[in-house]
C-alpha cells in the first residue's frame, strides 16, 4: 500500500504536533501568496498503513509502510498548481509553494477559462478524529497473524484445500490548511479483513472459490470483534450471515469452505430472465458502478475521457427526465455514516462533509461534486468530494459514500422472497465490468441460489447477469426495511492518470430487481 | 540523484552490506526521474515531475526474514534501515519457503536506446501537438503522456552484483466529436521518446473519432473480428494476452487452480493448447522491447519460450516450487513477443468477407479462473467489415471469451508491434463471442 517499510512499533509514534504543522503550513501559504498566488492549500500528511497476509498455515508477509510529506495547490494566474515534497521544513514547503505558483502560471498558458471556485468560510482550528474504539496499530501483529492463521484453520477444517487470508490497516494522519482561514487536524482509520478460500477436486480438475462476506470499514481493530447484535441472518436454507459493524471472520471462513465445495456440485443456472435478490453485499459494487461512478462531474465534464471514462448521466440527460429508476431508488450520498469508509469532518479542500440527494424516488437530481465544479451546476457549494490518496498527489473529486435509502415499510429478506416465483438470490462481490459511460454492465457474485415459488432451492453455479443501467434500476421492485441495511466497501477504488485509489461505502438492503438477463459462464476447454 | 550509475550503486550497496551481522543480507536499489502532462477538453489539467530513490535491504537470519526501506542515503539513516531490517527478521517466523539468496550470476545486456531526455518543455509541446489538432478540427482531446528513466541495482552478502537502467515513455489519447457522438482512440510506447509522434497517433485517434459517429447496432452473436493490438495487451489493466501469459503459474496450476491444471493431478505443460501458428517467448535482448536483465530475485533473464507451434513449451517455476519439483526456476520477464507475419491491420481488413473490426477493449475482468473466461467490452472504434472494406461504425459489444478458446480459432496473424512493453500482432479470430450491446460512445 506504498510509503517506506517501517517497524510496526513506528506507526504508533506521534507525528509533528499541531502548533507545528499549523507554523509550516502558514510558510507555504504566504510564501504562495508572496509569489502571486490568489489561493494556496496545502497537507501536510502522514500516511501509515500495515498489510498482513497468510496462506494456510504460514504468515506470508507483513508489511508495515510509513508516508510523510507536504502537498501545495495554488491558484494563480487563474490556473491550479500544485508541487509536493517530502522535505517538511519551512524552506521545503517554502519552495514546494513557490514551484506550484511556477507551475499554475505555465498551465495558465494553455487554460481556456479561469478556475471559478465556490466560496468556502475558514473553521479556524478545527479537528475530526474517525470514532474507533482499538486503533488496530496497537494490536500486536502476532496477535493478528494468529487471527488470520485461525479462519484458515477454520477453512481447512471445513473442507477448504487452500486459503488465502489478509488484514488491510489503513491511518491517515491529514493535517489541510488554506488561505480562506482553515486549519484543520484530522485522524482516519480504516481497516479490511478477508480470504479467499478453494475447494478442488482433483480427479476432474475442477476447482471452486468463495471470497469473505466481510466489508472493509472506517473502523478500528473492533470490528474483527463480533458482537450478535451486528449479525443479520441471510434468506432461510443458506446458512448466510450478514455483518454490521463486526466482523466474525472465523464463521464467515468455516462456512466459506462449505461453500466453496458445495460450488463443485452445484447446478449450472440455465440462461434466462430472472427475479434477482441481492444481497448488500453483492448491491454494493452494483450501486458503485451503476450510480457511484457515472454521476461524477469531473467524468460527467470530460476530464476522465481518456482513462477510467465519461457519463451516460450528461447535463442533457438530466434535463430529459428520463427515470434513472423506479420509485423504489432513492440514492443518497454522504461523507458522515459512521463506520463508513468515506466518513471524514472535511474534505481534502477543506470542505465541511455533509449528506445530499442523487437519485430522489427514481429521478436523478443531483451529482458529486467539488468547489471548482459547483458553478458549473448553478450551485454555490463543494459537495465535499475532493480528495488525494497521498500527500504528493493532487487532490481531485472523488466519490463519496453513495447508498440506497431501505424501504419504509417492513420487510424481510424471506419475506421479500417469498413473494419470487422464479429467481436466484447473490452474495458477495464476484467478477464485474461496465463500459466507460455506464449503461452495460455484468456482474457475477460468490454465492448463488435459486429461488423457486417464494421458497431458496438449492445452490446454483456459472451466474451472472447483464443488464442496462437504467433498465435496472427501473426494474427494482422492492427494498427490504432498515433492519436488513448494511454497508458494502471498495477499499482500492482506482481513478486518475497517474491513477490514484480511494475508499468509499455503500449502504443498502437487499432488494429486488425483476426480468434480468441472466448468462451461463460455463465453457468447456479442450 | 534519482539515477545512480553502476559504480554510484553498487558503491553505495557495498558500504549498507558492511553494516550487517544477519546470515544472508541483500541490498537493492531503485529510483526513477520522471515527468508527466495530462489533459483533458483540449486543456492541460495537471503536469508533474517526480524523482524517487529507494533502498531496500533484507536481513535473514535463518529462515526468518526482514525488509526494511529508506530513501535517505547518509550513513545515519543506512545503518538504522540495517538495524531495523534485522529487528524486523529476529521478530519474523520462520519460512517454510525458505531459499537461501543467490550467488553470483551473469547477466545479458538489453539495449538501452533512448537519445532524447522528456524535458517538461518536450511534454508540453507533445501535448499541445495533440490539443492543437483536436481543436482546429472541433474535436475534443484527453491524453496522457509518462516518461522517464530508471534503474535497479542489487548486491548480496553470497556475491550477487546486478544493474540495469531502462527508459520508457507511454502516451495516449481519446478523441470524441464535439457532439459525444463519435470517439477514437490510439497509444504508444517506446523506449526511445524521440520515436514519439503525438501528433500522428492523434490524428489515427481523431480518424477513428469521426469515423465512428452514427454507429449501427447488430445482433450480438459470434463473429470474425480483427484484434488490433491495444484490444490484445494493455499497460494499466487486465488484457487477453497479458492474463493468459501471466497465468503460466506452475504452482497455482499443480496446487490444481488453474487453466493449466491437469486432470488428475499436475500441470499441462507440454500439451498442445493453442493453435499451431502461435508462438509466444520472451527475450530481453530484443531490440524493440528491451527486457529485464534480472528479476526481483536477482536470476537472470533469457530468451524463454512459452508456446511454441501452439505447444506450452515452459511455466514460471519460482525458486521455491522449482527446489520442490527439481527443476530450473524461471526468471520472471516484463513483457512477450508474440509472432506473425507481415501483413498489417489494413491487410487484415483487405482479406476479410465480414468481420467486425476492434479498436479497443475495456474493463476487462476474469469470470471463471477454471478456462480463463474473460468479459469486457469495445471502445473507441468498433467497425463493421464487409468484402474487405470497412463499411459503417457499430455500437459497441460486451463480450464473454476465453483467449484459449480465441487462441484455437486463429484465422490469421498480422505483422507484430509494440505495445505495453510487449510485441504483439493484430489477430483475426472466428467465432468470438459477443453476449450484449452497449451504448455507450
Amino acid at each position: 500500500m506504498g510509503g517506506t517499510l517501517v517497524d510496526p512499533a513506528r506507526l504508533l509514534e506521534p507525528g509533528l504536533d499541531v502548533a507545528q504543522k499549523k507554523r509550516l503550513a502558514d510558510v507555504a501559504l504566504n510564501a504562495a501568496k508572496s509569489a502571486g498566488a490568489s489561493y494556496a492549500d496545502v497537507r501536510i500528511g502522514r500516511y501509515l498503513n500495515q498489510s498482513i497476509f497468510t496462506r494456510e498455515k504460514q504468515v506470508q508477509n507483513i508489511a508495515s509502510g510509513e508516508s510523510f510529506g507536504a502537498g501545495v495547490r495554488v491558484i494563480a494566474s487563474g490556473s491550479w498548481g500544485f508541487a509536493a515534497t517530502n522535505n517538511v521544513s519551512e524552506a521545503g514547503l517554502a519552495q514546494a509553494a513557490r514551484l506550484a505558483v511556477a507551475m499554475a502560471k505555465a498551465n495558465a498558458k494553455t487554460q481556456k477559462e479561469p478556475v471559478n471556485l465556490a466560496a468556502q468560510q475558514g473553521y479556524g482550528q478545527v479537528s475530526w478524529k474517525t470514532p474507533i474504539k482499538q486503533n488496530a496499530f496497537e494490536v500486536p501483529v502476532a496477535q493478528k497473524a494468529e487471527l488470520l492463521l485461525a479462519a484458515n484453520a477454520a477453512a481447512l477444517a471445513n473442507g477448504a484445500n487452500f486459503v488465502n487470508s489478509s488484514l488491510f490497516q489503513i491511518n491517515e494522519q491529514k493535517y489541510f490548511a488554506s488561505t480562506d482561514g482553515s486549519y484543520i487536524d484530522q485522524d482516519v482509520h480504516r481497516i479490511w479483513p478477508t480470504f479467499s478460500v478453494t475447494a478442488i477436486d482433483r480427479a476432474s480438475g475442477k476447482f471452486k472459490t468463495r471470497d469473505a462476506l466481510s466489508s472493509p470499514m472506517g473502523l478500528g481493530y473492533e470490528y474483527l470483534s463480533p458482537q450478535a447484535a451486528d449479525k443479520v441472518a441471510g434468506p432461510s436454507g443458506t446458512g448466510l450471515v450478514g455483518y454490521r459493524n463486526s466482523y466474525d471472520i472465523l464463521e464467515d471462513a468455516a462456512l466459506a469452505a462449505r461453500q466453496a465445495k458445495a460450488k463443485l456440485t452445484a447446478t449450472s443456472v440455465l440462461a434466462g430472465k430472472y427475479d434477482l435478490v441481492l444481497d448488500p453485499n453483492h448491491l454494493g459494487l452494483t450501486i458503485h458502478e451503476s450510480i457511484g461512478h457515472p454521476l461524477e462531474l469531473d467524468r460527467v465534464l470530460g476530464y476522465e475521457a481518456n482513462y477510467a471514462g465519461t457519463s451516460f448521466a450528461t447535463l442533457e440527460w438530466r434535463k430529459k427526465n428520463i427515470p434513472y429508476g423506479s420509485k423504489n431508488v432513492t440514492i443518497v450520498a454522504d461523507k458522515l455514516q459512521p463506520g463508513s469508509l468515506g466518513a471524514v469532518g472535511y474534505d481534502d479542500e477543506g470542505v465541511k462533509t455533509k449528506e445530499w440527494t442523487l437519485i430522489d424516488q427514481g429521478k436523478l437530481v443531483d451529482y458529486e461534486k467539488i468547489r471548482d465544479q459547483a458553478h458549473i451546476v448553478g450551485q454555490k457549494e463543494s459537495d465535499g468530494c475532493c480528495y488525494a490518496d497521498s500527500w504528493g498527489a493532487v487532490q481531485f473529486q472523488r466519490m463519496p459514500n453513495v447508498s440506497l435509502r431501505p424501504g419504509t415499510a417492513k420487510l424481510s429478506v424471506d419475506d421479500l422472497i417469498s413473494k419470487v416465483d422464479k429467481g436466484i438470490y447473490i452474495a458477495g462481490r464476484g467478477s464485474y465490468s461496465i463500459d466507460q459511460q455506464r449503461y452495460n454492465f455484468q456482474f457475477g457474485g460468490q454465492v448463488f441460489y435459486a429461488i423457486e415459488k417464494g421458497k431458496i432451492a438449492g445452490m446454483l453455479d456459472d451466474v451472472a447477469y447483464q443488464a442496462n443501467t437504467q433498465e435496472f434500476w427501473n426494474s427494482c421492485a422492492a427494498v427490504c426495511d432498515q433492519s436488513d441495511y448494511r454497508l458494502f466497501g471498495s477499499f482500492f477504488d482506482g481513478k486518475g492518470q497517474p491513477s490514484q485509489v480511494s475508499a468509499v461505502s455503500h449502504g443498502s438492503a437487499t432488494s429486488r430487481f425483476n426480468a434480468v438477463n441472466v448468462i451461463n459462464t460455463g465453457r468447456k476447454l479442450g | 540523484m534519482a539515477i545512480l550509475s553502476k559504480d554510484e550503486a553498487q558503491a553505495l550497496l557495498k558500504k549498507v552490506l558492511t553494516y550487517t551481522t544477519a546470515d544472508e543480507c541483500e541490498a537493492s536499489l531503485r529510483g526513477r526521474t520522471s515527468g508527466n502532462i495530462r489533459y483533458a477538453r483540449n486543456s492541460v489539467s495537471t503536469a508533474g515531475a517526480q524523482d524517487s530513490v529507494s533502498l531496500a535491504v533484507e536481513a535473514r537470519f535463518g529462515k526468518r526474514s526482514g525488509i526494511a526501506t529508506c530513501n535517505e542515503f547518509d550513513e545515519a539513516t543506512l545503518r538504522r534501515c540495517v538495524q531495523r531490517a534485522e529487528e524486523i527478521a529476529r521478530l519474523a517466523p520462520e519460512s517454510p519457503e525458505y531459499v537461501p539468496l543467490l550467488g553470483p550470476q551473469t547477466y545479458l545486456s538489453p539495449p538501452s536506446a533512448a537519445t532524447t531526455t522528456l524535458t517538461p518543455a518536450l511534454r508540453a509541446q507533445a501535448a499541445a501537438d495533440s490539443m492543437n489538432l483536436c481543436a482546429a478540427k472541433n474535436l475534443t482531446s484527453a491524453g496522457f503522456l509518462d516518461g522517464g528513466t530508471s534503474f535497479r541495482a542489487m548486491r548480496n552478502s553470497k556475491g550477487l552484483e546486478a544493474y540495469q537502467q531502462s527508459t520508457n515513455t507511454e502516451f495516449s489519447v481519446t478523441v470524441r466529436t464535439a457532439d459525444g457522438r463519435g470517439s477514437g482512440y490510439a497509444i504508444a510506447d517506446v523506449t526511445d521518446p524521440a520515436k514519439l509522434n503525438t501528433k500522428a497517433l492523434t490524428q489515427r485517434a481523431a480518424d477513428k473519432a469521426t469515423g465512428s459517429v452514427n454507429a449501427k447496432a447488430i445482433e450480438p452473436g459470434k463473429y470474425t473480428v480483427i484484434l488490433e493490438p491495444a484490444a490484445l495487451v494493455a499497460s494499466d489493466d487486465l488484457s487477453l494476452l497479458g492474463g493468459l501469459v501471466g497465468g503460466l503459474d506452475a504452482r497455482s496450476a499443480d496446487e490444481g487452480r488453474s487453466f493449466m491444471t491437469k486432470k488428475g493431478g499436475g500441470n499441462r505443460k507440454g500439451e498442445k493448447l493453442f493453435d499451431e501458428r502461435i508462438n509466444i517467448y520472451s527475450d530481453p535482448l530484443n531490440a524493440e522491447v528491451p527486457g529485464n536483465a534480472f528479476d526481483g530475485d536477482g536470476l537472470p533473464t533469457q530468451r524463454m519460450s512459452w508456446v511454441e507451434k501452439g505447444v506450452v513449451k515452459n511455466m514460471y517455476y519460482s525458486r521455491y516450487w522449482a527446489e520442490k519439483n527439481k527443476v530450473a526456476p524461471t526468471a520472471y520477464p516484463n513483457g512477450f513477443i508474440m509472432t506473425g507475419g507481415t501483413q498489417s491491420t489494413a491487410d487484415l481488413i483487405k482479406g476479410t468477407a465480414k468481420g467486425i473490426l476492434v479498436t479497443r477493449l475495456w474493463y476487462i475482468r476474469e469470470v471463471d479462473p477454471q478456462t480463463l473466461l474473460y468479459t469486457g467490452l469495445t471502445r473507441d472504434g468498433t467497425f463493421y467489415i464487409e468484402n474487405g472494406a470497412i463499411k459503417f461504425p457499430i455500437k459497441n459489444l460486451r463480450f464473454n471469451e476465453s483467449p484459449i478458446i480465441m487462441l484455437n480459432n486463429i484465422e490469421a496473424i498480422g505483422r507484430p508491434v509494440r505495445l505495453a512493453g510487449c510485441l504483439v500482432p493484430p489477430l483475426k479470430i472466428r467465432d468470438f463471442t459477443f453476449t450484449s450491446l452497449s451504448d455507450a460512445i
